[in-house]
């Protein structure tokens, strides 16, 4: 299972890069936010995926999964929850601000 | 001794307050004082039984880098050059710049130039060599820069500091492989290991890095181009740096570490032969030229290159010979270089063309100048230095060590060189002094030039004629010293104007011959300039290469700073992939092992699968509420999957975060633009799927990979154990977030708190009305 997982985290990569190449600035948003989803999966694998019950202490019960990816990830979970939404925020006053959300428009002046 | 070297920087420091003060005395009055007290200092060295002194400073021990002060006769030669003529030079200046320059700023500069020279040639540790040594390019590209204003200054200060660092840089190299080989920073203990530096396999690179140093200082082909260029400072300068120290350095380079490389062959070799050729180039280039200053430049190239081709012989009749030549030089170049200087003072023009006949307004400069020039010509009279020393030359390149083509043909060239010595000496004199007067075209009206500017050069002249007309006064308490430190078996060497009628003297006289031919008929031949070098310039290459150099490097910077985050995210990405690639393909790091591996289920598939799907969606999709969609099926696939790993905080947590972002994308997408179909061409398209089709196949490899090589146990044990005991708490996520690693969470609630407040600026605050 740990190998499928592997692959999902890896299409999750892919499709969140291919996301962020593109022109468009709510693509790069939608990228980052595929590629937060992508590391989750993957930190979670790095734990073993489930070899007992989940982490709340039980009477009578020995086995639990790991508990450290678990935190790890609420962290992260958190966090990118935090720049996904102001990345948002900063996309709608760009594109406010300069009419378009359109990268390639966006660049520098070429003396800057 | 360390005064002696000091002193000037010293003084420098307050001459800002001395030039206050210029209105009424003119601040070169208290700067002679300087280099006149180091002079007298270093006079009473002189003598038959000197022996070598040494003084240690400690500067920083612990490398070995300390101010190691070696007065050997070498170093007293030209501190006592350094420090005469540049007091001769302080009293030009005083009478040839007038108060109205910003003399503070041109006596600073000087005196900093004093020190740095001062220190190159008494320093017997290499390091602190080395940082002299730079003092100078930096003084002497202050010094060329002085009047800031012409645009011909600026270029010429950039051009001698681009080529003598370059040089310098190179030089420090061949330092510091000198102290890996030697391990030893002090000059003189390399010298007692010369056995070492010449076996070792570093002597190429260490001769090659050196001699590149000493090339480029003293102008030497191909690097002399700087030093023309350098004309454009104010004259004392020229006479000062550019004819008598500072281009000396290079020579004093050579002489210094000739002990150690004259047992290489290639030593001889490679500075014989770039010292004849810059002695032929020189000579040759100098006939051509128009401006007094330029001639003099020329000049100044080719008898370097005529003693760097001595010092290149290594014999003991060519080590005497440079050492004299050296002394010599500094003496009629000094005066040439003042007399040129008052001629642009009187006149109010360097132009050849257009000075003619002044012997009868400038009588004692123009006997100034004759002394001057027919002693550089080497003209065979008893009482011009300039004939003894190229008699010695003649000499010594006849009796050559080696018997290879260059040792035959050496002494053809050396006869072509002076030629053309002969020809713009006598041009140099002629040109001014006799011929048809051409006042209308000077810009004033030409009179002598007051006696405090005469003085110098009368100094300097009268040290021509006394070296001249007793030859032999300097020669034992003074050169055979700096001769012997060069190479410790030249003997005494009683110099004479008349040794018989030999190979030498027939030497010069045809010389003088041919020279007397080649400059009646001048304007006859000098077409050739149109051939040779015609359009071959090595001024072009060089500035080609300056020019190339910018331009090349702006087009590759421009190349990949496009100002698109695109590419800057394909190149990150790609290098990213290629090192890891290549880096697990070397190391063999890819491994998958098939135990411990947990059961594969059909929920989970098909929860895999659908977010896969939906993944891919977000790629094409171009609907709005298509692309929210898909992105929350992601999530909540993602949720899915923490539930069934048994992880409810993260699956609560992921389910509430996943539809506020939902909601949140929901409220942009309504103001955003709708989203477009992808407008990249197919090659870019192809591009992106590459580099994320390899990254996302890279991340499942590491995935995998890592899972399939388990080092060591987990630490989770300890939570689990521990969860209750110490935290007081059945969920153990929970206690490991607040109790045990309580820091993260408390940054995490820190970064919310951030962000929130971003947001809310990004909302509230108006756009700036003024602001661009």
């Amino acid at each position: 299972m740990e190998i499928i997982t592997s692959i999902l985290a890896g299409i999750l990569f892919a499709t969140a890069i291919y996301n962020l190449l593109q022109k468009q600035l709510l693509r790069i948003v939608i990228g980052t936010a595929l590629l937060s989803h992508g590391a989750h999966i993957f930190i979670l694998t790095m734990g073993k995926l489930k070899t007992g019950q989940p982490p709340i202490l039980t009477d009578g019960v020995s086995d639990y999964t790991d508990p450290l990816p678990q935190a790890l990830i609420l962290t992260s979970i958190v966090i990118s929850f935090g720049v996904t939404s102001l990345l948002l925020v900063l996309a709608y006053r760009t594109t406010k601000e300069n009419n378009t959300d359109n990268m390639e428009q966006l660049r520098g002046k070429s003396n800057e | 001794m360390i005064f002696a070297v000091l002193i000037p920087l010293i003084i420098a420091c307050f001459i800002p307050l001395l030039s206050k003060l210029k209105e009424k005395i003119h601040t070169g009055i208290f700067v002679l004082f300087v280099p006149l007290s180091i002079f007298l200092y270093f006079v009473q060295f002189l003598g038959r039984d000197f022996n070598p002194i040494r003084h240690t400073y400690n500067w920083i021990p612990s490398l070995g880098i300390n101010f190691d002060f070696y007065l050997d006769g070498l170093s007293l030669l030209f501190a006592l050059l350094i420090s005469g003529i540049g007091a001769l030079v302080v009293l030009y200046s005083i009478f040839y710049l007038s108060k109205q320059e910003r003399l503070g700023s041109f006596y600073v500069y000087l005196l900093m130039f004093m020190t740095a020279m001062l220190g190159v040639v008494l320093s017997d540790n290499i390091f602190v060599l080395y940082t002299f040594w730079e003092l100078t390019s930096i003084s002497s590209f202050l010094l060329i820069g002085y009047w800031h204003f012409k645009e011909r200054s600026r270029y010429g200060a950039l051009k001698s500091m681009l080529i003598t660092i370059f040089g310098g840089l190179s030089m420090f190299g061949g330092f510091i492989l000198l102290w890996v080989v030697t391990g030893t920073t002090s000059i003189q203990e390399m010298i007692n290991q010369v056995d070492v530096i010449l076996d070792s396999s570093y002597l190429p690179l260490i001769l090659g890095f050196i001699l590149l140093g000493a090339f480029t200082k003293s102008a030497q082909f191909p690097f002399h181009i700087w030093l023309p260029d350098a004309m454009e400072a104010p004259t004392p300068v020229s006479a000062y740096l550019h004819s008598a120290t500072m281009v000396k350095a290079g020579l004093f380079l050579i002489a210094r570490f000739s002990p150690i490389f004259s047992g290489s062959e290639w030593f001889f070799i490679v500075v014989s032969l770039v010292g004849i050729t810059t002695l032929c180039w020189g000579s040759y280039m100098a006939v051509r030229q128009t401006d007094l200053k330029a001639i003099l430049a020329f000049s100044t190239i080719s008898q370097l290159g005529m003693i760097m081709a001595m010092l290149g012989f290594g014999t003991t009749a060519a080590v005497f010979a440079a050492i004299f030549h050296i002394l010599n030089h500094a003496t009629f170049k000094g005066s040439l270089f003042m007399v040129a200087g008052i001629i642009d003072h009187e006149t109010g023009t360097r132009d050849i063309r257009k000075l003619g006949g002044l012997i009868t307004f400038l009588p004692i400069t123009a006997t100034l100048a004759l002394f001057g020039t027919f002693s550089m010509a080497g003209v065979p009279l008893p009482f011009l230095n300039g004939f003894y020393s190229k008699e010695l030359f003649f000499d010594a390149t006849l009796h050559l060590d080696s018997t290879t083509f260059l040792a035959q043909a050496i002494p053809y060239l050396a006869v072509f060189g002076s030629i053309f010595t002969f020809v713009y000496s006598m041009y140099f004199f002629f040109g001014v002094f006799t011929g048809p007067k051409q006042l209308d075209k000077l810009p004033k009206k030409p009179h002598e030039a007051p006696i405090g500017m005469l003085l110098s050069p009368i100094v300097l002249v009268a040290g021509v004629i006394l070296i001249g007309l007793f030859p032999n006064i300097v020669n034992a308490p003074f050169l055979l010293h700096a001769a012997q430190a060069v190479n410790p078996d030249v003997e005494f060497h009683k110099v004479a104007f008349w040794h018989g009628f030999n190979t030498p003297l027939k030497m010069s006289l045809i010389v003088v011959a041919i020279g007397i031919i080649l400059f009646v008929t001048r304007k006859k031949w000098s077409k050739v300039y149109t051939i040779l070098p015609g359009k071959l310039s090595l001024n072009k290459v060089y500035d080609q290469i300056v020019e190339k150099l910018d331009v090349i490097s702006g087009a590759i910077t421009r190349s990949y700073m496009t100002g698109s985050l695109k590419n800057y995210m394909s190149i990150i990405l790609a290098s990213t992939l290629i090192v890891s690639f290549v880096f697990m393909f070397i190391t063999n790091g890819f491994t998958l092992e098939y135990d411990y591996l947990a059961d594969v289920t059909i929920l989970e598939v098909s929860v895999v699968i659908i977010m896969i799907i939906a993944a891919v969606a977000t790629i094409f999709t171009n609907h709005n509420i298509a692309a929210i969609l898909v992105l929350g099926v992601v999530g909540y696939g993602v949720a899915i999957l923490f539930v069934v790993y048994r992880a409810p905080d993260i699956a609560l947590t992921q389910f509430v975060i996943e539809t506020v972002t939902v909601a949140l994308f929901l409220l942009c997408f309504y103001h955003l633009p709708k989203l477009r179909k992808s407008t990249d061409s197919a090659r870019t398209k192809m591009t992106n799927l590459f580099i994320s089709v390899g990254f996302g196949a890279l991340m499942t490899m590491v995935a995998i990979s890592a899972h399939s090589s388990n080092w060591f146990e987990s630490i989770s044990d300890y939570f689990v154990e521990t969860s209750y005991k110490l935290g007081g708490g059945h969920n153990i996520v929970n206690v490991i977030l607040v109790d045990m690693r309580g820091l993260d969470t408390l940054f995490e609630i820190a970064v919310l708190g951030i962000a929130a407040l971003a947001i809310i600026g990004l909302i509230k605050l108006k756009k700036d009305k003024g602001a661009q």
